[in-house]
């Protein structure tokens, strides 16, 4: 396989780690968090319903395992193509 | 000993100790000064960074507008996570890669464009300006607190504090004195919170103290702060009430705000490698969480103290708490003590000895005014900001916590507006001056020009800081709004599109510019009160507020460079090879020696 059809592969892998992770990124803050608030109401966390506790905890323990997710993934593909750092 | 030297060691001391470690990390490395950050570990570098990115805004002003609004205010906290998985994905790595020093270096080269840089240099001003704003609000509320006087006086004092601090300047380089400021920092927030979570709820952890029970009357804490707001004719804490549309752009505007803040991004460029780049913004967010996750439980839990110690006697019907008992039950020093900054004050306006606390905008509450005899709202005056700072005093910790809380505030608003400062003249003297207009300027005259640009910019953040555009997490969000409108575009076109330099440059003038006038048009032209034609409470486009419009400022900034750049020539081929070498981590040891 030439370097450059592999670059290409190896980019369109990452962008695909980044769409799943954005996706999530997005359905835990602004879907779970604010918009899909009402459908988890019946939902109830310490006298409040978990939109509330994705809003104000919830989103930012995903957040963090989000980044580490991807770090730990993009080293893994980083070598598995090649091109990772010496 | 008193409050005030109490006070006085706590501040003393953690300064102490950052001078102390400065002088002590200088003395072997002055000359590797970038390298040196080079051999950092992702979590010291995280640490650091956390340090530098949260300000007044996250430590002193922020638990106070979720406490006061509850759910609703939860942008702050999904907002300034949310924008670290941008900078992780989108950003550090990438920028870490192509292997220089500045955001405006990356832009001008990117772009191969000497204007593409200078309008990228002027939009970092712009947002840093304001952002320093915000801090020197905070400052003032700290300083007035601090030295128990009122809150101009504190500002005045603070803003020459803060001049000093950023002169003295080489310290905000130095990792290892961030790693010390962080410290304290986190632990003057959290151990008053685990206090108050404790005497609350019984558990030590706050944020799931928030979601317990409280211990006095065996409810869930949310449900139990629920009732008492509402009895006083608040709006209920954990439902939403205001604008949806709204709330998502100002959550939006924050996040990519965040991952278009020069003085991060920066940070990123000095990590070893492109895998730490990844690592560091991980480490960075766990330690940003750490504080992220405590504040929610520390407004709500406030709110809840205080709204109880003006119904002593168990809400309306047990009657408001008596104007004797502020001025002589040592539990209500707290009230007398900031009424002398002049962000808390309260009047007897009925003259029945007592103050009633509710909203009296409420209809019904009205209602029961006017069957009591109460005429209007009694707690007068209750700055936002004041609330992290006033909390352990609300709560009735030991003295000392409340020391530790004032040495905390302080750190985080001097580092922060410090750092700010040093942005903003390098900015001015190296990129503009030297850059672009008198690239022959001596060292001296280069030096001299920092300086000026430095004490031009805190002149300018200390006037609007008397009548600030808002509280200090709001104008901070005003900040964060003009940045995501202006960098973070350019930077995500610049690494993931092909875009070209007119694209680019016409992008971020019209991102800035329709942000910075929707600004303008409700916060006052250049922030100058009176000067607005429209308020955020009834604003120009429906529901969206100056806060939330950086996310409408990006997508203009997206839209407009899209299309100049489909009418215009492509990239060159060079630049074409510069965007395909900064996707790939392979050969980041070499970029960084060009």
């Amino acid at each position: 396989m030439s370097e450059n059809s592999s670059n290409n592969e190896y980019w369109s892998a990452n962008m695909r780690i980044i769409k799943i992770s954005l996706v999530i990124w997005a359905l835990v803050s602004f879907g779970f968090g604010i918009l899909l608030r009402p459908l988890l109401s019946g939902i109830p966390v310490g006298g409040t319903d978990l939109g509330f506790w994705f809003a104000q905890q919830g989103s930012i323990l995903v957040f963090l395992g989000l980044i580490f997710f991807y770090a730990w993934r993009m080293n893994q593909l980083d070598r598995e193509h090649g091109v990772d750092e010496e | 000993m008193d409050q005030f030297t109490i006070n006085l060691l706590f501040v003393g001391g953690s300064f102490a100790l950052y001078i102390g470690i400065a002088i002590w990390a200088r003395a072997g490395s002055t000359s590797e000064f970038y390298a040196a950050g080079r051999g950092v570990h992702p979590v010291t570098n995280g640490m650091a960074t956390a340090a530098d990115w949260m300000s007044a805004a996250s430590f002193i002003s922020m638990a106070g507008l979720i406490a006061f609004t509850g759910y609703d205010n939860s942008s702050f906290l999904m907002g300034w996570t949310g924008g670290y998985v941008l900078l992780a994905l989108l950003l550090a790595p990438y920028l870490r890669k192509f292997g220089k020093f500045t955001v405006s270096e990356f832009i001008g080269d990117r772009f191969y464009s000497q204007t593409a840089r200078i309008v990228a240099v002027v939009c970092l001003i712009v947002a840093s300006t304001t952002y320093v704003i915000g801090q020197m609000t905070g400052v003032g509320v700290a300083f007035g607190r601090f030295l128990e006087v009122d809150n101009t006086t504190g500002l005045l004092i603070g803003a020459c504090v803060v001049f000093a601090y950023a002169v003295f300047g080489g310290m905000k380089g130095v990792t290892y004195t961030q790693v010390a400021q962080y410290c304290v920092l986190i632990t003057a927030y959290t151990i008053p919170a685990i206090f108050i979570s404790l005497q609350l709820t019984g558990n030590p952890i706050p944020g799931l103290g928030l979601f317990g029970n409280d211990v006095a009357s065996g409810v869930p804490l949310l449900a139990k702060l629920d009732q008492v707001v509402t009895e006083l004719g608040f709006a209920s804490y954990t439902a939403h009430h205001a604008n949806t549309l709204n709330m998502v752009l100002f959550t939006l505007s924050l996040m990519i705000g965040t991952a278009g803040l020069p003085h991060v991004i920066m940070r990123f460029f000095t990590v070893p490698k492109v895998s730490d780049a990844r690592w560091s913004a991980g480490w960075t967010l766990v330690f940003i969480a750490l504080l992220y996750l405590t504040a929610p439980a520390v407004g709500a839990m406030a709110r809840l103290n205080i709204t109880e110690m003006m119904w002593p006697n168990g809400g309306i019907n047990g009657g408001a708490v008596a104007v004797e008992q502020i001025e002589n039950d040592s539990k209500y020093d707290w009230m007398s003590t900031w009424q002398k900054t002049g962000l808390l004050d309260w009047e007897d306006k009925n003259g029945d000895g007592k103050i009633q606390y509710y909203n009296d905008k409420n209809a019904d509450l009205q209602a029961v005014a006017a069957e009591k005899g109460w005429e209007g709202n009694e707690l007068t005056k209750f700055n936002r900001d004041i609330l992290v700072l006033a909390n352990p005093e609300i709560a009735n910790l030991p003295s000392w916590v409340i020391g530790l809380v004032a040495a905390g505030g302080l750190a985080a608003a001097l580092s922060t507006a410090a750092g700010l400062l040093l942005a903003i003249s390098s900015a001015v003297s190296h990129d503009l001056i030297k850059g672009a207009y008198n690239p022959n300027i001596s060292e001296k005259g280069e030096l001299l020009s920092a300086r000026i640009a430095m004490a031009v910019a805190i002149v300018v953040a200390t006037y609007l800081g008397l009548n600030p555009p808002g509280f200090a997490a709001q104008t901070v969000a005003l900040a964060f709004g003009l940045a995501a409108a202006s960098i973070f575009p350019a930077l995500m076109m610049g690494i993931f599109t092909k875009v070209n330099s007119r694209g680019a440059v016409a992008g971020m003038i019209a991102g800035i510019s329709v942000t910075l006038i929707y600004i303008f048009l409700h916060k006052g032209w250049l922030f100058i009160p009176g000067t607005n034609s429209f308020t955020d409470a009834d604003p120009l486009l429906g529901p969206i507020k100056s806060t939330s419009f950086g996310a409408i400022g990006a997508m203009v900034n997206f839209t407009v460079a899209y299309f100049v750049s489909k009418a215009s020539d492509p990239i060159p081929t060079e630049i074409e090879e510069l965007v395909q070498s900064v996707r790939i981590p392979r050969g980041a040891a070499a970029a960084q020696d060009h």
